[in-house]
């Protein structure tokens, strides 16, 4: 893949990756083409454009555009799917996502895409669980930093509850809540320790 | 309790912002972040927005300044920043501040520098290197996020020159306990191999070690390295084919842990890159391909839910099946599976349904048939890119007989479309259409006018470049007349009309063919009439300076009358005083040349402006003017090649790649980067490997003569073709015909159809008709052979002897394409030369039989009913010759004028003497002589009786070439006071049999002997001799001969080591490339095949093979030049190098 851009009905830009070296004034241009031809594009048309040599794919979700391009050998639909992986993970992430919590945390979008996308290849296609690889020696020190790590790689984190694998055990910013098809734990900074603790089993 | 209250009134302010706006809720109220975006949604006019944002940043940099800025702080300005970088607005100050974050921050915010540093950095940039200690450190962390941060941050961009610094550790990672490590590793190397891939070489190993890695992720992080590795040099990993085959096995059986599973798929992502690597491996190799027949079957049959994802693995799927060796069964079942996509209700699938029947009807046109309804009813689509797929697919099955409904389709897109790409592709495959398969002149014409009009200024200055050659090959026969006639009669009429729409590279084309053919419709109307068409053109405003120059060489050639004459003068006038210095300069021209009708008629002839320019390529009338600046102290030439050569060695960085450490040399890395490509073969196998994939899909997309021998033939019109052998024995084939859909001509069979349930109405059904006629399976023989049911007249002329030599040697002669191949080689690399160009053609080198062919091919499609007698062929060479070697209209490489000429000469006395002379003949050899390879006998002339024969045979002697002249003399009576002549200006022939010959007693056989040196190198020298002797009661009688040598006669193997070697390649000054086919045996590998060929018919010495390169190389005798030559394997095409010291 070349490069990922996000941008609103109103052609704003909301995140842009791109994988490729690409001079500045290139970017500019692709990113004007791209939001004139996919915003052009009428309800129903199919999901794939050209543009010179690229393939273009692009999706709606609600409000924004995801729209990425592509080398000519790749695969369309795969690229479609990709995209939608994307929104299922900023949507677990964020919780029902919706543009405004891109536009106001587009950095965490950024690294959710970095710890899916990587180099413009699929890094991770089972439930990314990066936070099982953190050191917790020298974080539990600091339990301020502990929570600031918790919050900074929670779409990572599964939590082994009692045993059970559970899925989706997602925390969101700010609270202390964490999501379990249960329903929502809130938990106090002891249980983070043990649940930090059981993690690194 | 009190704890309770306090953490209660804490999280009240959170939950107040929660209400107010949701999305901002996660973020802390006073953020400045916040305030800014919220600043900027308030705002309406891009101004406000720009004076906000400039203030911004003018804050922000106020801050990043200051030195009591915490990191904490500087995190969240970063954030700051790059949302004005998204915004458009430049914010270069913070780019050393975000590298400073990522160096001492801690882990958070080294967080947000690393992703800063991504964001804002490329590739090239040289702040980068000031990264590379912190991702160093961080990499030798034992914070694992640390660790991780710093490899994503490898693998999305790295400086190239740095690599080896931090190669170790990331190789290292390798074996780290942790599998995100690993994985994030194996990225970090896929990304180095992409941009330096010589630097990973040695580690190939540990990639095996990753694709054997226990974690799936690991394993699937290995694949793209392996998909890349495997695209530019399938053979070397077929050993894989089965590791993939079990991978592939196990998931798609659903071995992987659930994890992998997307939308209950098992991990589509990885499903699909190893089908794309099965392709690679299966592509072309029967062996490799049965191992992959089950499971790509059962692929097919597990990915039945109907779901985007399984789609994308189908697609992916029939591909890999179209691509590897067919097995009809497969074949069957994805052809199955496109109708699946063509007929679905949703438009992306109709969209990829269309892409792989474009794919698969190269294979087999047919199988577009079964979806003719589906297609109409694409093309009218209201999607403009299903209607370019369908456009794309139709341009693949277009023949001779479908062609004007095509181009009619795709000139109609045209005409809507406004995207400058597409209409450049679309009009250059418009183009191809009409030259190849134009029905008629009236509609080429017709069609190429509307491309010019359509295609404008944007289109691809080929297209206008053939268009003219095309008009200005024929001989003056009476089509081609018509053809020109009719063009002329067109523009006219166009120019009468309104000129300003039209682009300026029509008008440019229609000013060349106006001045040069317009006498062709002199007789019918008033001579000034063109002349003040274009005069209008002339003035008007639209009208560009180079359009204006075109035109002003248009009229040159056209003022004869008096009537034109006065009006040139009037137009002299106004442009002699023109700024432009090229508009003055034709002005004068025209001035002159008006007025001086001799000089005009030399300079201008009316008739055959083309065949006889001559242009001395080798610059050599420069010669004197060189001498003297030589003279003077000038600095002698350089190739651009030696001149970088120089500047590399002025940095001291004259490693040599072939040194003794071959094939692994390499990875002393950051020298060969900065190498040219010519420097190190290896290197270039990758680069031509890239340029091998370009050039594979103009293949794909070039002439049908191309695209036979390109792609194997192994799809019939009922599969695969060995079983296609054995039903077309069967003498009906067309009631054979397993299924009455397959033919579109009989209207009922469409009512038939299963896709039309509802009754397709009576136009689509003749559009249909129309489109696909051609098609059905009693056409098939058109089908592949499309040129030769396309007029010949439009057929697209060789643009030079080497691209003819290549295409019809292996098309003509298959019995004898080994040598022919070879031929080629030499034939198709020497010509390129400009040096030995200019002295000569080179198409001895051809077999006889080739170029008779090709002589045949040539007169019957000139019309000319003689074919016969070998007299008039060789007459009717000459011009012909002229005319067919001609690449372009204008510059006219005279490389084969001689050409032909020679070539019937060495024909000529083949039949009129005849062979077993060779065996008497041989006895007369010297016996110092007799032991060495030699050459057959050639006869060089007899007399009317065959009284007097002589022939001649070289001797192949280590060091030096013997030219052997027998005289047999088969009269009675003795031959007295004989002198034999040799005479050729670029060779040096001295007589080596002693005391001259004198006389041959009756009925016997005299030789002489002489060795031959060639003074300067070219590739065909012909020799004269002139035989004088006398009868007893006779006059004197003189014998003229000519015998033509070739330069591999004088090439002999230089026995070098593969060390001397590399020296040889860097020290070498001159180099040109050739790509070629390789000869293809059964028993041996291309490349050994073909350095065998090479060996026996060019004496060359074979130093190594070398991986997928070979290496050989030979000497001129007696000369200083010595000459290697490298074969090169790239994907799909073979590259041949040739490097040469001395005087090439």
């Amino acid at each position: 893949m070349r490069f990922l851009l996000l941008f609103s009905r109103q052609g704003k830009l909301r995140l842009q990756k791109w994988f490729t070296p690409i001079p500045e004034r290139e970017k500019k241009k692709i990113t004007r083409d791209m939001t004139t031809m996919v915003l052009a594009r009428k309800p129903r048309s199919c999901n794939f454009l050209h543009w010179k040599d690229l393939k273009i794919v692009y999706k709606r979700y609600a409000s924004l555009y995801f729209c990425c391009g592509l080398d000519a050998e790749e695969n369309e639909l795969l690229a479609l799917e990709m995209l939608h992986r994307y929104v299922e993970l900023l949507d677990k992430y964020f919780g029902n996502v919706c543009e405004l919590d891109i536009i106001f945390n587009f950095e965490k979008a950024y690294f959710i895409l970095d710890e899916f996308l990587l180099g413009g290849e699929v890094q991770e296609t089972s439930k990314l669980v990066v936070a099982r690889s953190v050191e917790a020696s020298d974080m539990l020190q600091e339990k301020q930093r502990l929570m600031e790590i918790i919050l900074l790689f929670p779409l990572f984190f599964s939590c082994y509850h009692g045993g059970i694998h559970e899925q989706a055990c997602i925390l969101t910013l700010g609270e202390m809540d964490l999501h379990t098809p249960e329903g929502i734990w809130t938990i106090t900074d002891l249980e983070v320790l043990l649940l930090y603790r059981t993690m690194e089993l | 309790m009190s704890d309770v209250v306090e953490k209660t009134l804490s999280a009240l302010p959170s939950l107040l912002s929660l209400d107010s706006q949701a999305g901002a809720g996660k973020l802390s109220p006073s953020s400045k972040l916040g305030n800014l975006i919220k600043g900027i949604t308030e705002l309406t006019s891009k101004h406000e927005e720009e004076k906000l944002i400039k203030k911004e940043l003018e804050s922000i940099k106020e801050q990043v300044a200051s030195p009591n800025t915490t990191m904490r702080q500087m995190k969240e300005i970063m954030v700051r920043a790059i949302y004005c970088e998204m915004l458009g607005y430049q914010a270069s100050f913070s780019y050393i501040h975000a590298i400073k974050l990522a160096q001492q921050g801690s882990v958070l915010e080294k967080r947000v520098g690393y992703l800063a540093v991504s964001l804002f950095l490329n590739e090239t940039d040289e702040f980068l290197l000031l990264l590379v200690n912190t991702v160093l450190k961080d990499l030798q962390s034992t914070n694992l996020i640390e660790v991780c941060m710093a490899l994503t941050v490898v693998s999305q961009m790295f400086p190239k020159d740095m690599i080896p610094a931090i190669l170790p550790v990331v190789e290292e990672k390798l074996t780290h306990p942790k599998e995100i490590i690993r994985r994030k590793a194996v990225l970090a190397l896929y990304k180095f191999y992409l941009i330096a891939p010589n630097q990973v070489q040695h580690i190939h190993s540990k990639f095996r070690k990753a694709l054997c890695d226990k974690d799936p992720g690991v394993m699937t992080a290995s694949l793209h390295i392996y998909l890349q590795l495997i695209k530019e040099n399938p053979e070397s990993y077929k050993d894989l084919t089965g590791s993939m085959v079990t991978i592939l096995r196990q998931v798609v059986g659903g071995k992987l842990p659930l994890d992998f599973n997307y939308h209950s798929v098992p991990a589509p992502w990885l499903q699909i890159q190893l089908l794309r690597i099965l392709a690679y491996l299966g592509k072309e190799d029967q062996g490799t391909s049965e191992m992959m027949y089950d499971v790509l079957e059962e692929s097919l049959r597990r990915a039945e839910m109907n779901h985007n994802i399984t789609y994308a693995i189908l697609f992916e799927c029939v591909k890999t099946i179209y691509t590897v060796h067919p097995k009809s069964q497969l074949l069957e079942k994805a052809a199955e599976c496109i109708g699946n996509f063509v007929l679905s209700p949703k438009i992306n699938l109709k969209y990829l349904g269309l892409k792989a029947l474009t794919y698969v009807v190269q294979q087999d046109a047919n199988l577009a048939l079964p979806h003719q309804m589906t297609i109409i009813e694409c093309l009218d689509h209201s999607d403009v890119i299903i209607k370019r797929e369908t456009l794309e697919l139709l341009f693949r099955i277009t023949n001779a007989q479908n062609v004007t409904v095509i181009v009619e389709k795709m000139l109609e897109f045209l005409r809507l479309t406004c995207d400058d790409y597409s209409t450049i592709d679309l009009v250059g495959k418009v183009a191809e259409l009409a030259e190849k398969y134009a029905p008629d002149n009236v509609w080429f014409i017709q069609t190429m006018n509307s491309v010019f009009s359509l295609g404008g200024d944007v289109m691809q200055p080929d297209i206008p470049n053939n268009f003219l050659r095309l008009l200005a090959e024929g001989v003056d026969n009476v089509e081609d007349r018509q053809l020109r006639l009719f063009a002329v009669d067109s523009y006219v009429s166009l120019l009468q009309g309104v000129t300003a729409k039209l682009p300026q590279r029509f008008l440019q084309v229609i000013s060349w063919v106006l001045g040069e053919y317009s006498y062709l419709r002199e007789e019918e109307s008033d001579p000034g009439s063109v002349m003040r068409l274009l005069a209008r053109l002339l003035d008007q405003r639209h009208t560009s300076t180079e359009t204006r120059s075109w035109v002003l060489g248009a009229m040159t050639k056209l003022c004869s009358s008096p009537v034109s004459v006065a009006l040139a003068r009037d137009v002299c006038e106004r442009y002699s005083g023109s700024l432009n210095t090229v508009l003055r300069q034709k002005a004068q021209e025209l001035m002159i040349l008006s007025q001086d009708t001799k000089l005009r008629a030399r300079v201008l002839p009316a008739e055959g402006r083309l065949e006889s320019l001559e242009v001395d390529s080798s610059l050599s009338f420069l010669d004197g003017y060189v001498s003297e600046a030589l003279a003077a102290g000038a600095a002698p030439y350089k190739s651009p090649h030696q001149r970088q050569e120089d500047l590399v060695q002025e940095k001291a960085l004259s490693l040599e790649p072939y040194g003794l450490s071959l094939p692994v040399s390499l990875s002393s890395c950051s020298i060969t980067d900065r190498l040219t490509d010519r420097r190190s073969p290896t290197l270039l196998s990758m680069s031509s490997g890239l340029s091998g994939n370009s050039t594979e899909l103009s293949h794909q997309e070039g002439s049908t003569t191309l695209k036979l021998e390109g792609v194997k033939r192994v799809w019939g019109k009922d599969g695969y073709l060995a079983q296609q052998q054995s039903a077309g024995e069967t003498p009906t084939p067309l009631v054979e015909l397993p299924n009455p859909l397959l033919s579109p001509q009989s209207p009922p069979s469409q009512t038939q159809k299963p896709s039309s349930g509802l009754e397709p109405d009576q136009e689509k059904r003749q559009l249909a008709s129309s489109l696909f006629v051609g098609l059905g399976s009693h056409n098939s023989v058109c089908l592949m052979g499309r040129a030769e049911t396309a007029p010949r007249h439009f057929r697209r002329k060789p643009r030079g002897e080497s691209s003819s030599g290549a295409s019809e040697g292996s098309s003509n002669s298959s019995h004898s394409s080994r040598s022919a191949a070879v031929d080629n080689l030499l034939l198709s690399n020497l010509l390129d030369s400009t040096t030995v160009a200019s002295e000569g053609g080179a198409a001895t080198t051809t077999t006889p039989q080739q170029t008779s062919q090709r002589t045949l091919d040539h007169t019957t499609s000139n019309g000319n009913p003689h074919v016969e007698g070998t007299e008039q062929r060789v007459e009717a060479g000459g011009p012909l010759s002229l005319i067919r070697g001609n690449g372009m209209v204008a510059v006219v490489p005279p490389t084969h004028t001689q050409t032909d000429p020679q070539t019937q000469q060495d024909l000529h006395p083949a039949p009129a003497l005849e062979r077993p002379r060779d065996l008497p003949l041989a006895s007369h050899l010297p016996a110092e002589l007799s032991g060495l390879a030699r050459s057959e006998f050639t006869p060089l002339c007899s007399d009317q009786d065959s009284s007097l024969a002589l022939s001649a045979c070289r001797v192949y002697k280590e060091d030096a070439l013997v030219l052997l002249v027998f005289i047999s003399n088969n009269n009675d009576s003795a031959l007295h006071q004989m002198v034999l002549q040799l005479t050729c200006k670029e060779l040096e022939i001295s007589c080596i049999s002693g005391s001259p010959l004198k006389e041959v007693k009756g009925h016997s056989v005299s030789v002489c002997l002489h060795t031959v040196v060639m003074k300067r190198a070219s590739v065909q020298v012909e020799l004269a001799g002139l035989l004088s002797y006398q009868r007893p009661l006779g006059q004197p009688q003189a014998a003229q001969f000519s015998l033509s040598l070739s330069l591999k006669h004088f090439l002999r193997p230089l026995t070098v080591s593969t060390g001397d070697y590399g020296k040889m390649w860097l020290s070498f000054s001159h180099d040109l490339k050739q790509n070629l086919r390789l000869v293809t045996t059964e028993h041996q590998e291309p490349l050994t095949a073909t350095l065998d060929a090479l060996k026996g018919k060019l004496h060359l010495h074979v130093v190594d093979i070398i991986g997928s390169e070979g290496i050989v190389a030979c000497r001129l005798l007696q000369g200083p030049g010595q000459w290697i030559w490298s074969v090169v394997a790239g994907c799909g095409q073979w590259r041949l190098v040739v490097v040469s010291g001395g005087w090439l």
